[in-house]
């Protein structure tokens, strides 16, 4: 025990000394908080300017429909003017470079038509390969349509008849989503960042007491000291189990911070995403941690160097992840048999904590037993591949 | 003492170590010579039990190797062929890891890094990290680790490879003084030159087996008017020639 101990806090501090490893470790926990803060914030932005702003649409043949434009003006739509846009041509060029997202054209014979039963044309110049553009566009088109509706209702009722006749259906949408449960879809994401954290605060140790101590020549000695291998092992998947926690929970302060940054409700969505989420999350993903050690280790002691390790492991990173990805596309809901699945396990109950759900009692004691039983399974295996003789290269 | 009953040991196909006996004593200082792949290496490997043998049995102090090897390992100190320090920590961290590991208390521990920090003059590189250390300072940390535990036995693989005249001399005078200390010392090289003016007992391999034994001053009774190099280059090629 004493032995495990003391390679345990070698291992622990002999990283610690290394700078490279170090930096990387803590910085990688803050790829994913950063990169969610950039990704949320551009939602939220995009999805206000159809709400608040003034949408600036460069409208050629405003003189044929001043009507039309006034009615535009009301709804926060503001033409320019741009003297370059003579034709519809221009116009397209205009917006296939980028210019403006989108251009109103309105057909010179616009005001002879009107009022005719010849229907008035309008174009909309737009690109439909820019995402970027496509609320702009949808809030033009949608004012539009608006003003079309609107003359079309008050000429049915000059006419006397009755405007309903141009609905005979009406749809009512019942969005039963909270809050918290929209929060969920894009949260979701977060299970896959953690996981991800924790394995990578792991990597360097799991391929340096393995392959890279065989690199450097030291196993050797090492191994020709009075101490179980399984002690050796043991020891070291319990330092990166250490560094893979410290990573984890370097993520889960990161993200807990970034959270609270986020104008998330102003996207419909909340977040109660605190410390005692938080602190619950970690608990959750805390028996992964071994899981993840000793998958490593065991895949890393096949491998001859370094580098051959570190190969090898991207792929053994992406292997956690892979449930998560067939649970969002699939968009399972928590279920007793898939508490045995680890990973999954571990999503799906973060998932549930940030829907503000309860957590079944039940489900929580599989996924924590299935996760350390299959770890201790591999760790098992680990200690019988630094057996082997051909450990020693 | 260390006792080597016809050890063989293959890597697939190949026999690196094909029924070797030998026997090294307390108080002597014996030389496994022999040229590259030899299976000088192989033989001390299976002695240091990181590699069982096929075939054949071996004995250091008494202790069957494969019945204790961890009872072994304690009265065995090894210096491996390549030192294999850990770069981030120091000179001294390095040598009380593996007194740790090999259970001493702290207390004890403290003064035994102490006196072999004094003996083996580390003194300077002691607190330093091990990452910027020479060939020779490496040696004589990785040595000072070996002797951590005050083993009876000691296993040295090419312990003068890359060493320069002055820190070969010194380690000829630390196992010279071992020796005195009525321990068991096993050690292989390549060089004749180099076991000449050190071994009590040399142990030639060949291909795997073992092809000439005695003492530097047998061997020259027993082919008379040749150098120890004349008579260490026969052997290896008759050994070659009948492995062939």
């Amino acid at each position: 025990m004493s032995a495990l101990l003391t390679v345990c806090r070698k291992e622990i501090l002999e990283t610690l000394r290394e700078r490279r490893t170090l930096v990387s470790l803590l910085l990688g926990p803050l790829f994913g908080p950063i990169l969610f803060t950039v990704i949320i914030n551009m939602t939220v932005s995009r999805n206000l300017t159809s709400l608040d702003e003034v949408l600036e649409v460069p409208i050629l043949g405003a003189e044929y429909a001043p009507n039309l434009v006034a009615y535009l003006r009301a709804r926060s739509i503001a033409p320019i003017e741009d003297h370059d846009i003579q034709d519809v041509e221009q116009a397209a060029e205009l917006v296939a470079t980028g210019t403006y997202d989108v251009v109103l054209v309105i057909d010179e014979a616009f005001g002879k038509d009107f009022g005719t039963d010849r229907a008035a044309r309008v174009a909309l110049v737009v690109d439909r390969s820019k995402n970027r553009a496509a609320s702009r566009v949808g809030r033009l088109r949608g004012a539009v349509d608006g003003y079309s509706q609107q003359i079309g209702l008050l000429r049915l009722v000059a006419n006397g008849a009755d405007p309903s006749l141009l609905r005979p259906l009406v749809v009512d949408e019942l969005d039963v989503s909270t809050p918290a449960s929209r929060s969920a879809l894009m949260l979701g994401v977060l299970t896959y960042f953690l996981l991800f954290a924790t394995l990578t605060g792991g990597l360097h140790l799991a391929i340096d007491t393995t392959a890279g101590e065989r690199e450097r020549k030291s196993l050797e000695p090492l191994l020709t000291l009075p101490v179980a291998r399984s002690s050796l092992i043991v020891g070291k998947m319990t330092a990166t189990v250490c560094y893979m926690l410290a990573s984890l929970v370097l993520t889960l302060a990161a993200f807990t911070i970034a959270l609270r940054q986020m104008p998330l409700e102003q996207i419909g969505m909340s977040s109660n995403f605190g410390f005692a989420t938080a602190a619950l999350a970690f608990a959750l993903l805390c028996p992964f941690a071994p899981l993840g050690a000793a998958l490593m280790t065991a895949v890393a002691s096949f491998t001859k160097t370094y580098r051959e390790a570190q190969t090898y492991l991207t792929f053994v990173l992406l292997v956690p992840t892979l449930p998560l990805i067939i649970a969002s596309v699939l968009n399972i809901e928590p279920e007793a048999k898939l508490m045995w699945i680890p990973s999954l396990s571990q999503h799906l109950l973060i998932t549930t904590l940030i829907k503000d759900q309860p957590l079944t009692p039940s489900f929580v004691a599989i996924s924590v037993v299935s996760t350390l039983a299959l770890g201790g399974l591999l760790g098992w295996l680990a200690v019988r591949l630094y057996r082997r003789e051909a450990i020693l290269g | 003492m260390i006792e080597v009953e016809g050890i063989s040991k293959s890597f697939g196909a190949v026999r690196a170590v094909d029924g070797v006996s030998f026997t090294a004593a307390d108080g002597r200082i014996t030389g496994l010579l022999g040229p590259n792949g030899a299976g000088k290496s192989t033989c001390l490997r299976i002695l240091s039990t990181v590699l069982e043998p096929d075939a054949g049995a071996a004995r250091v102090g008494g202790i069957d190797l494969a019945a204790a090897s961890l009872a072994a390992r304690r009265v065995l100190g090894v210096l491996p062929h390549s030192s294999g320090l850990y770069q981030q920590l120091t000179g001294r961290e390095n040598i009380e890891y593996y007194g740790r590991l090999h259970g001493i208390a702290e207390d004890r521990l403290a003064a035994r890094v102490d006196a072999l920090i004094e003996r083996l003059e580390l003194g300077a590189i002691a607190s330093r990290k091990a990452k910027g250390f020479s060939q020779g300072e490496r040696t004589k940390i990785a040595l000072a680790r070996a002797l951590v535990h005050d083993p009876q036995h000691l296993l040295l693989d090419e312990p003068t490879n890359g060493l320069d005249v002055m820190a070969t001399r010194h380690l000829r005078d630390w196992l010279r003084e071992l020796r005195g200390q009525g321990r068991c010392v096993l050690l292989s090289s390549h060089v004749m030159q180099e076991v000449d003016a050190l071994v009590d007992e040399l142990v030639i391999i060949a291909a795997g087996r073992v092809t000439l034994r005695g003492s530097p001053a047998e061997l020259a009774q027993r082919f008379p008017g040749r150098s120890l190099e004349e008579i260490f280059v026969e052997a290896v090629r008759g050994a070659e020639r009948s492995a062939a």
